[in-house]
């Protein structure tokens, strides 16, 4: 059944994840930023398959929640209705697409060559409860660090939608 | 064939080189930062297919922070874009291929 659930929602997510890269049918990057929720909502499921449970929660609320309205908010606010069609530099296309290509072929190789591991099943849970415990015993510097990350992100927005930027 | 660590990799490692193509074709602004959200995305699905295939939950943890950076940097980067856009009227690469205002 697990197995079963693997296979439709990494389908759905490779599916969706060319639609945000490559829309045959639509040019408008409002379609683009929908199917990216889309492919976050799939992966959302795919971490529940692998038991992180929490992360698949946060994933949705953030990523597919507040990150993507954000931008949501700028592709409307610009007014990009339609990326404009321009003479497409054929060397371009071809090199670009032959770089992820050959990416995609290493990364391939390189994963299904490697050892399997022991093969017994795995057992952790991603419950909200010992993840929480880990990040505020273990990490709780790194995670006060990231909460003046935001601080400096924050600040630094705000200074850079100023209207006259010095 | 039970499902393993590998086929979780192999569908990260094709999300990533899918964020990637896109990054490299798409001409336009929003759309490469589309893309680059999707390569963090994938890079996050192999981060805790190896925590739960290494009973170990310091992944999750990493998922964790990766999201949060992820978040404040979409955050500071769509500002640039829009003070960008403001300057130029465009947010097609090629318009945008000097470095002076």
């Amino acid at each position: 059944m697990q197995d079963v659930l693997f296979y439709i929602f990494a389908g759905l997510t490779l599916g969706f994840g060319f639609l945000v890269v490559a829309n045959p049918f639509s040019r408008n990057p409002v379609t683009s930023a929908l199917f990216l929720v889309l492919t976050i909502v799939s992966l959302a499921a795919l971490f529940v398959t692998l038991h992180a449970f929490f992360l698949a929660a946060v994933q949705i609320l953030v990523c597919a929640g507040a990150v993507m309205v954000v931008f949501l908010f700028v592709i409307m606010l610009l007014a990009l209705e339609v990326e404009e069609r321009r003479q497409v530099k054929k060397l371009g296309l071809v090199g670009g697409s032959a770089v992820a290509l050959a990416f995609a072929a290493l990364v391939g190789t390189a994963i299904v060559r490697s050892p399997t591991g022991t093969g017994q099943p795995p057992t952790l849970e991603g419950s909200t409860h010992v993840l929480g415990e880990l990040l505020f015993r273990q990490y709780l510097l790194p995670f006060e660090i990231l909460s003046v990350l935001l601080l400096v992100a924050m600040v630094g927005v705000i200074l850079l939608s100023k209207k006259d930027l010095k | 064939m039970t499902v393993g660590l590998e086929h979780y990799l192999i569908v990260s490692a094709l999300l990533f080189s899918l964020g990637l193509l896109g990054v490299v074709l798409r001409r336009n602004l929003l759309l490469i930062y589309l893309s680059l959200e999707m390569m963090l995305n994938a890079a996050n699905l192999a981060l805790v297919a190896f925590s739960r295939f290494n009973h170990n939950l310091d992944g999750q943890v990493m998922v964790f922070f990766v999201i949060t950076v992820a978040a404040a940097e979409v955050a500071v980067g769509l500002a640039l874009i829009v003070a960008l856009y403001r300057r130029r009227q465009s947010a097609h690469i090629e318009d945008l291929a000097s470095l002076r205002l």
